[in-house]
């Protein structure tokens, strides 16, 4: 976990932050800081109290204990100061099924007293076409598809000029144009400035857009920080294809690295048990200094280099960072042994 | 739902319609005079309706205000936006008073509208033995409407906190109907005659004070006391439960 220096100004802060149904504790502790315009993931297995915390982020549910700071401002106690500038997706969409598009958004918008009801109809316009749902604005929402509720979700939050995004699984249910789409969305507001918090359990999606991330687990937050730091946390490895498995792995032994096969678990070599030309896939953790190129340890070209020498068919070699997936894994558990 | 209240003065109406004479004495009261004047439809109407339809329609608009939104997911965008709890509330009972104001106005004028069509319509006779002009008899019918909806606004306050406590708008919408019926049954027992007078369905039935000449208003000024202190006291009650609850709908 990685403090962040106190001249970063903060969008939102949560120190202590619990939640108790119950015997159940569903947020534990939670020490949040999201420095403002980052692009924010906020990620954690199903269960692991994300959407509680982003209830209690907005004065849904009023917390067991902690405090919450949102722009600056307490929470919930200037809740009717920091709402209006947040926009918030809780939860997947939820619209009266039997109205349109929007009349939805025309309704919701209507509820905030804060907002100029005289730009609504224009406001409501450039909401759905920032989502691409302009075509079905006069449809009744009891016949969007999935994909198109969830945009309808987002054009919401987008109503009016937010300082803050809370998105809580925006691309669910979205094909893959309508995940990309929401990418780019999601990168065009944090260059004008907004902060985009995202909770997300897909992680290549948080790898992709994000520039900051936390992972939750069992209510409990197990890392934070920018994404290069929470990769760092983890070792850096080397990956060798080669069709002489074992000539490879007494190299690397000789270099003081232990390799392991591993042919079938990745997507690169399928199927390499049988009589594969490309041969098997070694891993070999690389010790942390070799990656900072310090002195005594082994350089990545020096691996090469020797295998090589001994006469190792090399078809492939690459360093590897630690994936976040494998980070997440690592922190969370493994399978469904997800701790509960 | 509206439709549904306006079938009943119709159905009363074409069901005397078609039927010969009704003998005096059975049925509703005033169901055999309306042959003679058309405008006791809407009076039947409403006397028929009150026990149960009416209480029912104000029910599950009532039971559906904030527990219907915590139902459909739309609570939580609402409370985003940021809508305020105290507003919202506010804004929920307001919309069950209107209705709880529109359904016997419906009923009435529905009824002395068909009553109007089918049967002669006159001057009528009031309970005091005066007689009055139909367009008196009308605003007279008004008045039984008015009354009602504020006896309705008592159980609109309890449909609004029984809203609250839950996110499954049926429950909400049952209870509160089943409360009334309770109601109407305690009041109908002689053993509890010391309650009676605190029972939010007690005075429902007596509007026929408004059908005497000169008016006598104390039926309508206990009726408005006692509604009031139902409203102040559930919507104290809702607003306790709605003002802390976590909403995780």
């Amino acid at each position: 976990m990685t403090a962040v220096g106190p001249a970063t100004e903060l969008s939102i802060e949560t120190s202590g932050l619990s939640k108790r149904f119950g015997h159940q504790l569903a947020v534990d502790g939670v020490d949040l800081a999201v420095p403002k315009g980052s692009v924010f993931g906020f990620l954690g297995p199903n269960g692991s109290g994300k959407t509680t915390t982003i209830r209690l982020m907005l004065g849904l549910a009023a917390a067991t204990s902690g405090s919450v700071r949102l722009l600056g401002q307490d929470m919930p106690g200037q809740l009717h100061e920091v709402l209006p500038r947040v926009g918030a997706l809780v939860e997947g969409p939820a619209f009266y099924p039997f109205l349109s598009g929007a009349a939805n958004l025309h309704r919701l918008d209507a509820a905030d007293p804060h907002v100029p009801a005289a730009t609504r109809t224009a406001r409501v316009h450039s909401a759905l076409e920032r989502v691409g749902l302009t075509h079905a604005a006069d449809k009744k929402v009891r016949a969007y598809s999935l994909g198109m509720k969830q945009r309808l979700g987002i054009a919401n939050a987008l109503l009016a000029p937010r300082e803050l995004l809370v998105l809580d699984e925006p691309t669910n249910g979205l094909d893959p144009q309508g995940t990309r789409e929401i990418r780019s969305l999601v990168r065009s507001l944090a260059a004008n400035g907004a902060t985009v918090f995202v909770s997300s359990h897909l992680l290549a999606e948080v790898e992709q857009i994000c520039t900051h991330a936390a992972i939750m687990s069992a209510g409990r937050l197990v890392a934070q920080g920018t994404l290069a730091e929470l990769r760092q946390a983890g070792q850096a490895r080397i990956r060798v294809l080669t069709p002489d498995p074992g000539a490879a792995a007494e190299v690397l032994a000789r270099l003081g690295l232990s390799a392991a096969v591993d042919g079938a678990a990745t997507p690169a070599a399928p199927g390499s048990t049988d009589s594969n030309d490309a041969g098997e896939v070694l891993y070999a953790p690389l010790p942390a200094a070799a990656t900072a190129a310090g002195a005594g340890a082994v350089a990545p070209e020096a691996v090469v280099e020797a295998l090589v020498a001994a006469g190792v068919r090399v078809r492939g070699f690459a360093t590897e960072q630690v994936s976040l997936e494998e980070r997440f894994v690592a922190l969370t558990g493994e399978g469904f042994d997800v701790v509960q | 739902m509206l439709c549904a209240l306006a079938a009943i003065p119709i159905l009363i109406a074409v069901a005397v319609r078609l039927s010969s004479a009704v003998p005096a004495g059975r049925g509703p009261a005033f169901l055999d005079r309306i042959t003679q004047n058309g405008l006791f439809v809407g009076v039947t109407a409403l006397l028929v309706s009150v026990p149960l339809f009416l209480p029912l329609t104000v029910g599950v608009v009532a039971g559906d205000t904030v527990a219907g939104e915590a139902g459909l997911g739309t609570l939580r965008y609402l409370l985003v936006a940021p809508a305020g709890r105290v507003r919202l509330l506010l804004v929920k009972y307001a919309g069950a008073v209107a209705f709880a104001v529109t359904a016997p106005l419906v009923v009435a004028l529905v009824g002395a509208a068909i009553g109007a069509a089918l049967f002669p319509v006159g001057p009528v006779t009031l309970l005091s033995g005066d007689s009055i002009g139909a367009a008196e008899a009308l605003l007279r019918l008004l008045l039984i409407a008015a009354y009602l909806a504020v006896s309705l606004m008592g159980l609109s306050a309890i449909g609004l906190f029984m809203s609250t406590l839950t996110d499954v708008p049926v429950g909400a919408m049952a209870s509160t109907v089943v409360l009334s019926v309770v109601s109407q049954v305690l009041d109908a027992l002689p053993q509890l005659d010391w309650l009676h007078p605190w029972l939010f369905s007690h005075y429902w039935l007596d509007f026929a004070d408004l059908l005497r000449q000169p008016i006598a208003w104390d039926s309508f000024l206990t009726n408005l006391l006692l509604q009031g202190g139902y409203i102040a006291v559930f919507g104290a009650l809702a607003y306790g439960r709605f003002i802390t609850k976590d909403v995780l709908s």
